[in-house]
């Protein structure tokens, strides 16, 4: 087919046109098709036809069509442009979301609160070269009491109300659910040679009755390091960074007197109050005193470190421990240690 | 232990505030867990002392008396209630507008007089209750004769009484002078040590008495003194107004003696009626098997051998350092005391206490360990004061029978070892500065000190002990913090705490709140998820004294407390629940510590909330279970078998036994609904266990690895008729085992479906294929080649066709 100039300017009209009415994609897809589709578009034919026009008039008038093939080429493609712009302006405003709608729920769980605060303190301690080690929570008497200084007739039992086993081997009772960690500083010294450097998380267990502040299954870690050179100002110092990692960087620690059968020297640990910060008003946290006690510590008995083979006059250690209750209820300012064990979720989902 | 501040000043000068001095005792000595100010209300100028002078009936009023008083300013009326008010006594005496404890409503109220029967009152007679002493409202308060009419109560007997709480291996602190002595060194302040002094008669003690110790492994010294002429009769004021505020009560001048030198030095002291000592003798024994004492307390002891007696010429008259017996107390008839003050063996003070559920002062006291040589000591002092309260004329000496005393401990404290053991240098001026105080003999010689510690320090027995006292004293602040120094211990491996934490996390990032139940539950809660014939979960582990019924029992199982946790909850969560707890079971060995099993146990159920332009199930199933084991397998990098099981308190056909290689390694089911229901759940619940043993033992050294294919794969889905029976698995391990030419085949299934179009006896499951080539991109012949080889398998195997 042959094409004149004038043809060629009408085509351009009527293609431009039809374009301009073409107002979806599905639309601007079959104007293509029939415009400059390849194999029968319209356009296409008529360039397939320069073949047959007059060889004087060929060149012109294939610059034309190729003139105007781009062109259709451009304004499609601006057509598409503009109409792609246009749907996203309505989704933008038509279909504008309530973004105060509710969010798709997810489902997320937590660990609970004392495993948290029980991770943050072994990450302390592991950060000061402290590996973790596990005991049986079923414990000997005599690694609960005997071998750590408390004998049987000792009032230091005292300080421990303990929860037996029923059963008895060879007609006596033998075993507790172990009221402290610190039987396994025996239990790691027996399995280890200096340097000992070890933390032992786990749950201890009492006699006693509940109330806001006292719990008779209750979580503890212990802390024991045995090497030549540990001094108390080791101690001091590793309880120091242990307190500025978990209650911030601006606290003062300091030690008391105290007595535990298992140390020498023994001490409790207090931390400056971080809720009042001893402003003199009366604070619930630290009524008042402007320090808030934290754990019990020393330096392990020497008769402690001869049982376990070690020679007391060259080794020497410190030991502690920390009742993870307490620290989490003091991070969050959590009024009765009794909702831990409950697991009301309107607790748990809280940390 | 109640530690008045006015007693405490007898023996050592302090003026510190209370805070201050709380905070320096808890430092070095003891924690002082709290004070009560004494006079807090009482205004100096309005509460006085007074003296009075006279009692006459009141003119309109038979039960009451107008009392003529003294207060410095001339003679004044008052009108008075109380029985007991007398010439010549002091008392507390309030003029208008005094701070007072009303005497009806118990509040602080400011006093307004007013005329009584028609007669005007000067003031007010004061009884314990309006000063806020105690609750006595009967009588008026007598005053110590020594309080100096006119001055202000608060400075006659305004006190503050500190609350503190000692050591158990220090029994000289349950003493008020061994108190002070600590106070004295800390505050640099000389000790006064109470007067001892004391007249002797001609009579000697010994011709009164004899002692012969028969137990002297439980009985190391005794003392025994006599007093004649005892008027028995109260103690004074002041005796009394002691005890009362260090927490006792008064009884007579003789018992209040006892206990106020108890008090003063952490001696024990026991008075005993002479007359009714039998046979003149006094002999501590063992108890004989069937003997029997009826103590002061009025109840009858039995006795057994291990218990140390004091006997007199007949039988028991006290159990040591416990308690006294009523045949031998002191009464109204008593003229003549014997007045024990013994030593005994403290372990075997506890074990009789303990053995009796009987605890006193006195056995508080011997259980910690007290010094034999306090026993004279006591003894001096408490005939000072019989002398002094009760009129009494102490026979001279005293009887003391002290079988093996033994030589005072001396402890070589080499200087370096302070060194190595603190971290810092005491320098030696100090550390005697700081012994000597606390009453040790300390010589040096070489950088060496030689120690004895005084006799009220049992518990002082090797240089480390010494340490902590020159510590304690210099004072924990001037201890540096430092770094631990040396070698790292070695890492041991951990592999199941490792795999255990890892789940933990894991399991919370899926969604599933952690739980941390008791670990002791009730024999009934166990039986609900535990099989009668559960070998090691049935007989659970008791506990001899559990804190109540229902924490009797070690769980063999954490999945009542799962249940009960989730029924717990329901009360109060409309949505979809997902819980899991890390624990062990607690299973019995014979003999033996129990073997504590770690297991991870979850439980979920419940409606999914509401999705925003999503549809879903409605509820929570066995898939949502199955499919978060799946997800904890994968992270841990295996890949689980799930076979049907049928299990205890589990529904059949809702049961799977999870396995890692040859590992069983724990379950997931639906809970049977009877079970739910007896937790209370009356919805689908489904539940997860995991064994952390068997699957650390199943995890691989390392995770397979193979790198990502150069070449794309290709993905078929196609959709298989097989026998309804079928399950799932056995389609997806023959597609696994299959081998065709170096391409591997993996699939997953999309779907299930029975009905119409599925023939009866069979169902549908959708696969989802998926070829891989190591070292080419497969064309779609050589899919279709091996999908046909693939499904001929399948159909041998397994009796799969294609679903037209």
């Amino acid at each position: 087919m042959s094409t004149t100039e004038a043809e060629v300017d009408s085509l351009r009209a009527e293609a431009l046109e039809a374009l301009a009415r073409a107002g979806n994609e599905a639309e601007q897809e079959a104007w293509r098709a029939n415009w400059l589709g390849r194999k029968d578009g319209r356009l296409t034919l008529r360039l397939r036809g320069l073949k047959d026009a007059a060889p004087e008039q060929r060149a012109a008038l294939g610059k034309s069509l190729n003139q105007l093939k781009t062109t259709l080429e451009y304004e499609l493609e601006a057509r598409r442009e503009s109409a792609r712009a246009d749907a996203l302006a309505a989704l933008s405003a038509d279909a504008a979301l309530d973004v105060s709608l509710p969010g798709r729920p997810q489902s997320l769980g937590r660990l609970h609160p004392v495993t948290q605060t029980m991770n943050d303190c072994i990450d302390a301690f592991a950060e000061m070269g402290f590996r973790v080690f596990e005991g049986p929570e079923v414990e000997w008497s005599r690694y609960n009491f005997d071998a750590v200084r408390i004998p049987d007739d000792h009032p230091a039992r005292d300080m421990w109300d303990t929860i037996w086993i029923d059963t008895l081997i060879e007609g006596e009772r033998q075993l507790l659910l172990r009221t402290h960690t610190s039987p396994n500083q025996i239990r790691v010294m027996e399995q280890s040679e200096p340097p000992v450097r070890v933390i032992v998380p786990g749950k201890c267990y009492r006699q006693e009755a509940t109330d806001a502040t006292h719990e008779w299954m209750l979580t503890q870690i212990e802390g024991l390091a045995v090497d030549e050179g540990v001094r108390m100002s080791d101690l001091k110092g590793t309880l120091y960074a242990f307190a500025r990692r978990i209650f911030g960087g601006d606290r003062q620690i300091i030690f008391h007197h105290s007595y535990f059968p298992f140390v020498e020297p023994g001490v409790e640990m207090a931390i400056d109050c971080f809720i009042c910060r001893a402003d003199g008003s009366d604070c619930r946290t630290c009524q008042g005193t402007g320090w808030i006690e934290i754990l019990g510590a020393g330096m392990v008995h020497p008769e402690i470190i001869e049982n376990a083979g070690y020679d007391s006059s060259k080794y020497t250690g410190f030991a502690f421990g920390v009742g993870i209750e307490r620290v989490a209820m003091l991070r969050w300012g959590i009024e009765d240690i009794r909702h831990f064990y409950q697991n009301d979720l309107r607790f748990l989902r809280q940390f | 232990m109640k530690l008045p501040l006015s007693w405490l000043r007898d023996y050592v000068d302090i003026d510190l505030p209370p805070g201050e001095f709380a905070k320096r005792v808890t430092d070095a000595i003891a924690e002082v867990e709290g004070w009560e100010v004494i006079g807090e209300h009482w205004d100096p100028e309005l509460v006085r002392v007074a003296e009075v002078l006279a009692v006459d009936p009141h003119p309109n009023a038979d039960r009451l008396v107008l009392a003529t008083v003294n207060v410095g300013e001339g003679p004044r009326t008052v009108v008075c209630g109380a029985p007991n008010v007398a010439a010549g006594q002091k008392i507390a005496f309030a003029t208008e507008g005094a701070m007072l404890v009303d005497g009806h409503t118990g509040k602080l109220s400011r006093l307004k007089l007013r005329a009584i029967r028609g007669v005007d009152s000067a003031g007010m007679v004061l009884s314990e209750k309006e000063l806020g002493l105690s609750d006595d409202h009967e009588g008026i308060l007598v005053l110590p004769q020594d309080c100096a009419i006119g001055a202000p109560l608060v400075e006659a007997i305004g006190d503050v009484v500190f609350d503190v709480s000692t050591w158990a291996n220090r029994a000289d602190l349950l003493g008020i002078l061994g108190f002070a002595r600590e106070v004295a060194a800390i505050t640099g302040q000389p000790l006064r040590e109470p007067d001892r002094s004391y007249s002797q008669s001609d009579r000697r003690a010994d011709e009164f008495v004899s002692v012969t110790i028969e137990a002297p492994d439980l009985c190391r010294r005794f003392t025994a003194s006599i007093i004649e002429g005892i008027e028995l009769r109260p103690s004074p004021p002041w005796m009394q107004q002691r005890l009362m505020r260090a927490g006792m009560r008064p009884i007579n001048n003789v018992v209040d003696v006892t206990n106020y030198v108890m008090l003063e030095t952490g001696q024990p002291l026991h008075a005993f009626d002479y007359d009714l000592v039998r046979g003149a003798e006094i002999r501590p024994r063992r108890a004989r098997p069937g003997e029997t004492l009826t103590t002061l307390d009025d109840v009858e002891r039995e006795l057994d051998p291990d218990m140390l007696m004091i006997c007199d010429g007949d039988g028991p008259v006290a159990v040591a350092g416990i308690m006294g017996g009523g045949n031998s107390e002191v009464s109204e008839s008593t003229s003549t005391v014997l007045l024990e003050v013994a030593n005994f063996h403290p372990g075997s003070i506890r074990r009789t206490s303990t053995q009796l559920r009987l605890r006193s002062e006195a056995s508080l006291r011997f259980e910690k360990g007290i010094g034999p040589d306090l026993a004279p000591y006591a003894q001096e002092r408490a005939l000072h004061l019989l002398e002094l309260v009760a009129s009494g004329r102490p026979a001279a000496g005293l009887v003391d029978s002290f079988p093996t005393p033994l030589p005072s401990p001396r402890i070589t404290l080499p200087a370096a070892r302070i060194e190595q053991v603190l971290g810092i240098v005491i320098d030696s001026a100090e550390v005697r500065r700081i012994l000597s105080a606390l009453g040790f003999d300390v010589t040096e010689s070489r950088d060496v000190f030689e120690v004895t510690p005084p006799f009220w320090r049992p518990d002082v027995a090797l240089p480390d002990d010494i340490i902590e006292e020159l510590i304690r004293v210099h004072g924990y602040e001037k201890l540096p913090t430092t770094v631990l120094r040396g070698a790292l211990p070695e890492a041991q491996p951990r592999p199941l705490e490792r795999v255990r934490e890892q789940v933990r996390s894991h399991a919370a990032g899926l969604g599933f709140h952690e739980v941390i139940s008791y670990t002791l539950t009730s024999g009934e809660v166990l039986s609900r998820v535990v099989a009668p014939d559960d070998e090691d979960r049935a007989k659970p582990v008791a506990a001899a004294n559990p804190v109540a019924s229902q924490h009797t029992y070690l769980r063999t199982s954490l999945r009542g407390s799962l249940l009960a946790t989730y029924a717990a909850n329901r009360h109060h969560e409309d949505a979809a629940m997902r819980l899991f707890e890390v624990g062990v079971e607690y299973l019995p060995t014979e003999a033996d510590l129990p073997h504590e099993r770690p297991v991870l146990c979850a439980v979920l159920g419940g409606q999914r909330l509401e999705r925003w332009e999503r549809p879903g199930p409605e509820r929570l199933d066995f898939f949502d279970a199955k499919g978060a084991v799946e997800a904890l397998l994968d992270d841990l990098g295996v890949e689980g078998a799930f076979t049907p099981e049928e299990e205890y308190a589990l529904l059949a056909g809702h049961t799977a036994a999870i396995s890692v290689g040859e590992e069983a390694v724990g379950v997931v089911a639906q809970v049977h609904p009877d079970v739910a229901a007896s937790f209370d759940i009356e919805e689908p619940v489904f539940l997860v266990e995991l064994w952390f043993e068997p699957l650390t033992r199943a995890l691989p050294e390392r995770p397979d690895y193979a790198p990502p294919s150069r070449y794309p794969e290709a993905r078929r889905d196609l959709a298989l008729l097989v026998p309804a029976a079928t399950p799932a698995s056995a389609l997806l391990e023959v597609i696994r085992s299959h081998r065709a030419r170096g391409v591997s085949i993996s699939a997953d299934v999309f779907d299930e479906y029975r009905g119409e179009g599925v023939p009866a006896g069979q169902k549908s499951l959708a696969l989802a294929l998926r070829f891989q080539a190591g070292d080419r991109t497969l064309g779609e012949k050589d899919v279709v080649r091996i999908e046909q080889g693939l499904l001929r398998r399948l159909e041998q195997d397994l009796g799969a066709t294609l679903r037209a």
